[in-house]
């Protein structure tokens, strides 16, 4: 097993980016929430736009090593975004307007990108940081457009393709965010499997050697960030699309510090970890301030300190006994290996 | 087209269901009070949910042949959760009624869902004027703030205050507060020398008290939201400017009953506008302060009368309407209600559904070792100046 | 205008004092401890409880304040923090807000969540005007104390023996570690230090800033911001960091009010940008 032969690395890398029989089990488990679960639809929307914010942040901290408290920046845009082509009737239709929030997202992370380029991974959390609250500074100030500390009222969504109405009971708004979630993480997946997402985790792992191997750094950390703002962006709109509303809140640091425990909870870089983050911090956060309405940031915050102090890592592992069954049962991999041997 | 139809069948499921569950729980009567418990405005939230806890201990959990449950939900004074939950409360909890609103955006955002439920909303503590026209199934039990806006107002003029800068917090109370103490007091000959508005989340007062300062006026009106008065009047004095004879006027959210014990002495002779003291001299109003003393350590504010009035408005809700649990039965039933609240007189007028009360202006005092906003004079009955601009 | 410089200078003063402590440990372990907000509640906690309930004198109460936060930190630092120094930076900032939302809500617990206030004895409450300049008394207490505080740190560094150990294990903490210096000593005894620092900060600044529970989560930022600003590698540096943010805040706010909140983000940003290892840090060491 001492000669790597690029034919084995090859084989190697495309038997990593084939899908796992746990992958189909989580996905069928997601939209046979649909029908299982009818009276959690708001949480569960929560849930889905949250994990495809946790997994925006997941493409640039997971698989490109940039740490951001300031992720929030795009979402709100995002949300903003949304929310004022609704109100004012500029784009009518929801999913078309959810693309061009996304894209407004974007274009404010290529701009952004730039700031982040430089700098220790402490600089790097503050101008983010520093990026969001400008922009929560600037939605507050430019209350003419934005309805300023009070959010944005009136905004009235329209059926989803002309067809279906966001209802009360948040069944329809469950699935489009389910949909949308599910095509961009299938994206997502292409992306960090593609030499371009190889190529950044080199970067992740050792910048300097990565250009040294000829990959022009800046420019494919400029890429991923782009990306992931318009992920942040569409989660963003997601949420002022559901609820019919923004406000200042999107902006908020605790919004991109709450988004930076999901990840970790989840755990980083198999693009997973966002949305099993989301899962069970939104479902722990709901159950303990159900309980405690008063002191439930008490029980998160120790949470937190023990999952530091008995390491991530161990905490992680308890999904082993069932990785290891679920390979038992993976037919192609095994495959795979095989071709890369031979 | 099959995956439509899915789709359409499964919505027609679950509204199917929602609706089953409603007509299941009869004779419980379900109130879903969303506060915020955590973070900025917290203490908003203890307020009213002590006193929503004396009500009901006062008055027992059974009216009208109803059970009464509270379902306590933190939200943090953000709006979008607001949202979500009183989203839940209703689709999930079935509550009959949604309660508490500590800011404006959340009320606002919540009275969308009060319309297309059909169920009351009560408004225990926001202010801003425009929030009972949002939804035909608000009542608002706390205050608006142009109702001690104008009052103050008129007060200054009468006073001989003839120059004020405005200080107000940048948020619809705040403009509201305002605009309304602008408009009465230019009518009535005075100048507003300068109108300076100050972030809601701010650290530090001194450049905006350094500002109007400089302006030299006879009176600095100010409206900072309940829990920031404490280091606004703090500062105010640190400034100098009670001795420079600058007055400090307003809505009482200034000298708010619940910071009042602890902001010293230098804040005696404030002069401030407001619905509520807890100094407030009535046999009701002693019994409640003293009870809702018993069951804290705290001293009861205007936030607390909101909520206590907020569940009395609720009770009597229900037994006028004669056991009936629908939306519209009871917004007409509170229509016009009136009763003798620990404030003194209050109603809901029948137009708006927005509050009428006293609205009394006070001094700051020390009584018995402790500071309190004494009251000395009365105007009666005052309802909400912004709406009735309209007509 | 004088005035306005003056109370900036006070307010950048007090973030000093506030921050410094942070300065250090991210300096020497290179340890993010969004926490260091907590101890400076502590100290105003502590200063109030003192004061208002058992009468203590402002000065003892300001003292107090001091060692029981250093105390506080030197716990914390043996029995939890030491055991995250190795962790990557994610794992301390989950770590220290952990700690902070367990913070705000056992003082939600036990204090209540009102605002509360330090009853200042009365020689130090009002205004003088000195040619003019309208000179805040309290204000004025601030700058001496922190402008105290910052020589004697200065010189502590500076002259001591102490004082060297620490520059030492900051510049480079295995070289340092193998002259014999024991850095995880020096360490305990200058997170404390910088703990009881934040104490007497908080103590000093709940009469300014407002002390509720919240105060950790609120001025995390501001924290944050004078260090990223001022560079981890001196004391000079976050000094002057927080002098800029002081005056340029108030100033800003002054001047334009429309805009004021923007101006303390932007020279973070501006300044990042130009200088990503802060304004004052010495050439590119790290």
């Amino acid at each position: 097993m001492n000669d790597i032969s690029p034919k084995l690395v090859a084989g190697r890398l495309v038997a990593r980016a084939h899908w796992h029989p746990l992958e189909f089990l989580f996905w069928a488990a997601a939209f046979a929430s649909i029908w299982l679960l009818p009276g959690k639809y708001l949480i569960l929307t929560e849930i889905a736009w949250l994990g495809l914010f946790a997994l925006s942040l997941d493409l640039i901290l997971g698989y490109a090593g940039i740490v951001s408290l300031g992720h929030a920046a795009f979402f709100g845009f995002g949300a903003y975004c949304a929310a004022l082509l609704a109100k004012h009737e500029i784009i009518n239709e929801p999913v078309l307007a959810l693309i061009v929030s996304g894209v407004a997202a974007m274009l404010l992370g290529f701009v952004t990108s730039f700031l982040v380029l430089r700098g220790s991974d402490l600089t790097r959390i503050m101008v983010t940081l520093g990026v969001a609250l400008l922009l929560r500074e600037l939605a507050n100030r430019m209350g003419w457009l934005t309805g300023g500390a009070d959010g944005l009222q009136g905004v009235e969504m329209k059926p989803i393709l002309g067809l279906w109405r966001f209802d009360m009971f948040g069944h329809n708004g469950y699935v489009y965010c389910l949909i949308v979630l599910f095509l961009l993480f299938l994206l997502a997946r292409r992306i960090v499997y593609s030499p371009f997402g190889l190529s950044l985790q080199a970067i992740k792992d050792n910048p300097l050697r990565a250009s040294a191997v000829g990959i022009n750094v800046n420019l494919r950390l400029v890429a991923i960030y782009t990306i992931a703002a318009g992920y942040a962006g569409i989660a963003g709109a997601l949420l002022a699309q559901t609820s019919a509303f923004a406000s200042l809140a999107v902006f908020d640091f605790e919004r991109s510090a709450d988004l930076l425990l999901v990840l970790i909870i989840g755990g980083t870089g198999y693009l997973y970890g966002g949305l099993i983050g989301a899962l069970i911090f939104k479902i722990l956060q709901d159950w303990l301030s159900h309980l405690t309405p008063q002191y439930w940031p008490f029980w998160i915050g120790l949470l937190l300190v023990v999952i530091v102090l008995v390491g991530r890592e161990r905490i992680g592992s308890w999904t082993l006994p069932f990785r290891t069954l679920a390979n038992r049962f993976d037919w192609r991999r095994k495959e795979s290996f095989g071709g890369g041997q031979a | 087209m099959l995956r439509r139809q899915l789709l359409a069948g499964c919505a027609a499921l679950a509204f199917g269901l929602a609706a089953a569950g409603g007509a299941a729980a009869q004779d419980v009567f379900k109130i879903g009070l969303i506060l915020p418990m955590t973070g900025q405005q917290a203490s908003t939230g203890k307020q009213i949910k002590a006193a929503v806890d004396l009500y009901m201990a006062q008055h027992g959990n059974t009216v009208a042949g109803k059970k009464i449950e509270v379902i306590l939900k933190d939200d943090g004074a953000v709006p979008d959760n607001t949202k979500r939950l009183a989203q839940e409360l209703i689709v999930n909890d079935k509550v009959n009624a949604i309660a508490g609103f500590g800011v404006t955006p959340a009320a606002l955002a919540a009275a969308p869902l009060a319309t297309e439920a059909k169920i009351p909303q009560i408004v225990m503590a926001a202010g801003t004027s425009i929030i009972t026209e949002r939804s035909p199934y608000i009542a608002r039990t706390s205050f608006t703030l142009a109702q001690s806006s104008e009052i103050i107002a008129d007060w200054a003029i009468k006073n001989g205050i003839k120059k004020v800068v405005t200080m107000v917090s940048d948020y619809a109370p705040g403009a509201d507060a305002q605009k309304s103490f602008s408009d009465k007091f230019t009518a009535g000959g005075g100048t507003i020398a300068e109108a300076i508005k100050i972030p809601l989340a701010n650290p530090d007062f001194a450049p905006f008290l350094q500002r109007a300062a400089d302006a030299k006026p006879d009176a600095v009106f100010i409206f900072v939201p309940s829990g920031q008065g404490g280091t606004f009047m703090k500062q105010f004095v640190e400034r100098g400017m009670d001795k420079s004879g600058i007055k400090i006027i307003g809505p009482g959210d200034v000298t708010d009953d619940d910071l009042l014990p602890n902001m010293g002495d230098q804040v005696i002779g404030t002069v401030t506008a407001h619905l509520y003291s807890a100094d407030h001299d009535s046999a009701k109003n002693k019994a409640f302060v003293e009870a809702f003393k018993k069951a804290n350590n705290f001293r009861p504010n205007f936030m607390a009368v909101g909520g206590y009035d907020g569940m009395h408005l609720i009770y009597e809700a229900l037994k006028k309407a004669g056991g009936k649990t629908d939306g519209d039965s009871l917004i007409a039933a509170m229509k016009g209600m009136k009763w003798e609240s620990p404030r003194g007189p209050m109603s809901i007028d029948p137009d708006t559904r927005d509050v009428i009360q006293n609205i009394y202006i006070r001094k700051v005092e020390k009584k018995n070792g402790e500071l309190y906003n004494v009251e000395f004079a009365t105007f009666e009955n005052v309802k909400d100046p912004v709406k009735a601009a309209k007509k | 205008m004088l005035t306005i410089l003056f109370d900036g200078i006070a307010y950048g003063m007090l973030l000093f004092v506030l921050a410094c402590g942070l300065a250090v440990t991210l300096g020497l372990m290179n340890f993010v401890n969004l926490a260091h907000g907590a101890f400076a509640m502590a100290g105003g906690y502590v200063t109030v409880v003192t004061v208002n309930r058992y009468g203590v004198p402002f000065f003892a109460a300001l003292l107090l304040a001091f060692f029981v936060s250093a105390l506080l930190g030197l716990i914390m630092e043996r029995t939890l923090y030491r055991r995250v120094y190795g962790k990557p930076h994610l794992d301390q900032v989950l770590f220290t807000i952990g700690l902070v939302f367990m913070a705000v809500t056992m003082v939600d617990y036990v204090m209540g969540s009102s605002q509360v206030f330090v009853q200042l004895p009365a020689w130090l409450q009002g205004q003088d005007v000195f040619f003019g300049v309208g000179i805040g008394r309290y204000r004025l207490l601030i700058i001496v104390i922190c402008g105290l505080l910052t020589i004697a740190l200065q010189l502590i560094l500076s002259k001591t023996r102490f004082g060297s150990r620490l520059r030492a294990a900051v510049d480079d903490a295995r070289v340092a570690g193998g002259l014999g210096i024991n850095v995880n000593r020096v360490f305990a005894v200058t997170f404390a230090f910088g703990s009881g620092l934040a104490g007497l900060g908080g103590a000093l600044g709940a009469e300014i800033l407002g002390l509720d529970p919240i105060f950790p989560l609120k001025y995390m930022i501001y924290f944050l911001i004078v260090v990223t600003v001022g560079g981890t590698s001196s004391i000079t540096g976050p000094f002057l960091a927080s002098l800029l943010l002081g005056i340029g805040d108030v100033a800003g706010k002054y001047y334009v009010p429309t805009l004021g909140s923007f101006v303390i983000y932007t020279i973070m940003i501006v300044v990042l940008i130009w200088r990503p290892q802060g304004l004052f840090a010495r050439g590119t060491a790290r």
